[in-house]
């Protein structure tokens, strides 16, 4: 990119830059990384981009010292960010969980490579779990989008800072090695940030403006004050799942089989759709946008009025259990699960989808 | 009549939790003493570690936060580089620092961060019961080295001012000691001039205080000061170990 950013155009960008850009701004103050493929290029954007801005831009000693540095500028009121990929997310799970019981606003992200161990750099969604269930100990969760393309990156990169800072908690995005990687147009938003955000001032640390000291903390020894506090936390959930719950149907109204899909996976997903519907199956396509809250209430919904779904992962079948979670037995649901850097080509989907509309009343069919 | 002796008004009026004997008080009470001296109360964040002094926010009055084990040296960074006007003290215990803390700790000092750490060094792991910690003595028993601690199996008790003295972000090091009033005075001393260079922005200052812990020593306080004097201190000296603005 240039020096001078062309806000408002439409430019060709590669993913990890078009999400440090998004973050520049939405006013992110501080950049927190350690290298990893395959997100070094959104590291070395903010290197300099923030710089540019006079914020605050460390590489840090490790993906720990990252994501506690996210925790202390977060208790100080301010924007911040920090980025990984899968192994490096491992190591940022202990801070996450100290910032998801200490209610502080922090957002990061994760470029999926396949794993697990050491794994290789392919792009891979073996993350599912580790983004969807918390990731780090005890009882709390994250709000992960799960974008598609180079703008729902930008997108939802704006977006995460503004949810993170309405619902005071641990925000990301769970992208994987093709999106992080590949050039895209996009349109460079102006930053419009979600009317009615809360203010910090009554909870950020030292300022002088409030007069009793304050304490963040995620010890409560006392077993009602920690149960008390965890039950908080479920009842803000309750809330970002009635709110921010996000989600794409297309085609679905006269569908047979609908596929379950999102990131890169939804874009294969509805190529293959496309096709099979040419060949002349009545396919939809179901896109998760937030992983969570996870759309649940709509999948169960068209549950009611559709025989099959087919869910396409780069994972065996974490997000499959989801899905079943959320239909129950109203509808068979398929899996067409790939992992560590196997991609599902669009014709092996609409042959699974064959397979699964030619399948007997009682069986699930699996790639595996 | 005139007022000689009083609360600090960075300490709350609290009953301590600490065991008798215990050099925490004493750590505490000299941070809130110049907290007060530079007029910092409100803005101050103190940082509660892992370990006894995770309930710091019991005493001292001004902001706290609790840090993971550990990881008190990024905490403050991020909190000190966001907030230059904060100021940021990192209150740490051996096996916080100088362990399961020693990346943060060491490139914290590196860079040169900005932000006061009181690093109490009493030779042992306190809160979870007496273990071995990375400066126990050669042959102190703990509950983790029953036999005493063997430089064979456990290595050598770590310096920390030492290890720290050559990084060159590092703006202050010294070491204390709260077994006599005259090192008390030394240690606030101490202290005082690691709070006027990060106030003047210099940039990393330690100050570690060699610390009785008789509980977990198994002493009473009498003998644990005394054990202090005669093996800790034999072993880590006291003294300015970096003073960027000493004459040289």
């Amino acid at each position: 990119m240039s020096e001078k950013i062309p806000i408002g155009e439409k430019v060709l960008m590669k993913g990890n830059e078009a999400m440090g850009e998004a973050a520049v701004q939405a006013g992110c103050m501080a950049y927190y990384g350690y290298p990893i493929t395959p997100q070094n290029e959104l590291t070395a954007y903010m290197s300099r981009r923030m710089l540019e801005e006079g914020r605050i831009f460390i590489q840090t000693e490790s993906e720990i010292g990252a994501i506690n540095m996210c925790y202390g500028t977060a208790a100080v009121g301010e924007r911040c960010m920090t980025s990984s990929s899968s192994p490096g997310m491992s190591l940022k799970q202990e801070g996450i969980s100290y910032i998801a019981s200490a209610s502080l606003p922090v957002f990061f992200v994760n470029v999926n490579r396949g794993g697990p161990g050491l794994g290789n750099i392919a792009p891979a969604q073996s993350d599912y779990f580790q983004s969807t269930r918390g990731g780090g100990h005890g009882d709390y969760r994250v709000i992960v989008f799960g974008p598609t393309n180079v703008q729902e990156l930008y997108d939802f990169t704006m977006l995460g800072f503004d949810v993170a800072d309405k619902y005071r908690m641990p925000t990301m995005i769970l992208a994987d090695g093709i999106l992080g990687q590949m050039m895209e147009p996009l349109v460079l938003h102006e930053y419009k940030p979600l009317p009615d955000l809360p203010s910090k001032a009554d909870w950020r640390l030292g300022d002088p403006a409030t007069k009793d000291p304050l304490l963040v903390t995620s010890l409560v020894l006392d077993v009602p004050g920690m149960e008390q506090r965890n039950l908080d936390l479920f009842h803000k959930y309750e809330e970002i799942t009635k709110n921010e719950t996000r989600y794409e149907e297309v085609d679905t109204d006269d569908a047979d089989i609908v596929l379950v899909a999102y990131g890169t996976c939804a874009r294969i997903a509805r190529s293959a759709m496309e096709q099979a519907r040419e060949e002349g199956m009545k396919v939809g396509l179901f896109r998760p946008i937030t992983l969570w809250p996870f759309p649940s209430d709509p999948l169960s919904k068209l549950a009611d009025r559709v025989e099959h779904m087919l869910v396409v992962e780069l994972s065996l079948g974490q997000m499959w259990e989801d899905v079943r979670l959320a239909t129950g037995l109203k509808t068979k649901v398929h899996l067409h699960g790939r992992t560590a850097g196997g991609i599902p080509g669009q014709a092996d989907i609409v042959e699974h989808l064959q397979k699964a509309l030619d399948s007997k009343s009682d069986e699930i069919v699996r790639n595996f | 009549m005139e007022k000689v002796f009083a609360m600090p008004e960075a300490m709350k009026d609290a009953k301590t939790l600490y065991c008798p004997g215990c050099g925490h008080g004493v750590a505490h009470r000299i941070v809130a003493e110049l907290v007060d001296e530079f007029g910092l109360r409100e803005k101050a964040i103190g940082i509660a570690p892992v370990g006894c002094s995770v309930f710091a926010d019991l005493y001292w009055n001004f902001d706290v936060i609790s840090a993971a084990h550990g990881r008190a040296a990024a905490v403050a960074t991020g909190m000190s580089r966001a907030k230059p006007d904060c100021f940021v003290i990192s209150y740490q215990g051996d096996g916080d620092l100088a362990a399961i803390g020693t990346a943060e700790t060491v490139h914290a000092a590196n860079r040169g961060e900005n932000f006061v750490t009181v690093f109490i060094n009493n030779a042992i792991y306190g809160m979870t019961g007496g273990q071995m910690a990375p400066t126990t003595l050669v042959g102190q028993p703990s509950t983790t080295c029953q036999l005493g601690r063997d430089p064979s199996i456990a290595g050598y008790p770590i310096r920390v001012c030492e290890l720290l003295q050559t990084l060159g972000g590092v703006a202050y090091l010294a070491r204390g000691s709260v077994d006599s009033p005259k090192n008390v005075m030394a240690t606030k001393k101490y202290l005082r001039k690691a709070f006027q260079l990060v106030l003047d922005k210099k940039g990393y200052s330690l100050v570690e205080i060699v610390s009785p812990c008789p509980t977990n020593w198994g002493m009473n306080p009498p003998e644990a000061m005394k054990w202090l004097k005669d093996k800790m201190l034999d072993h880590y000296e006291l003294g300015v170990f970096k003073d960027i603005t000493a004459e040289s």
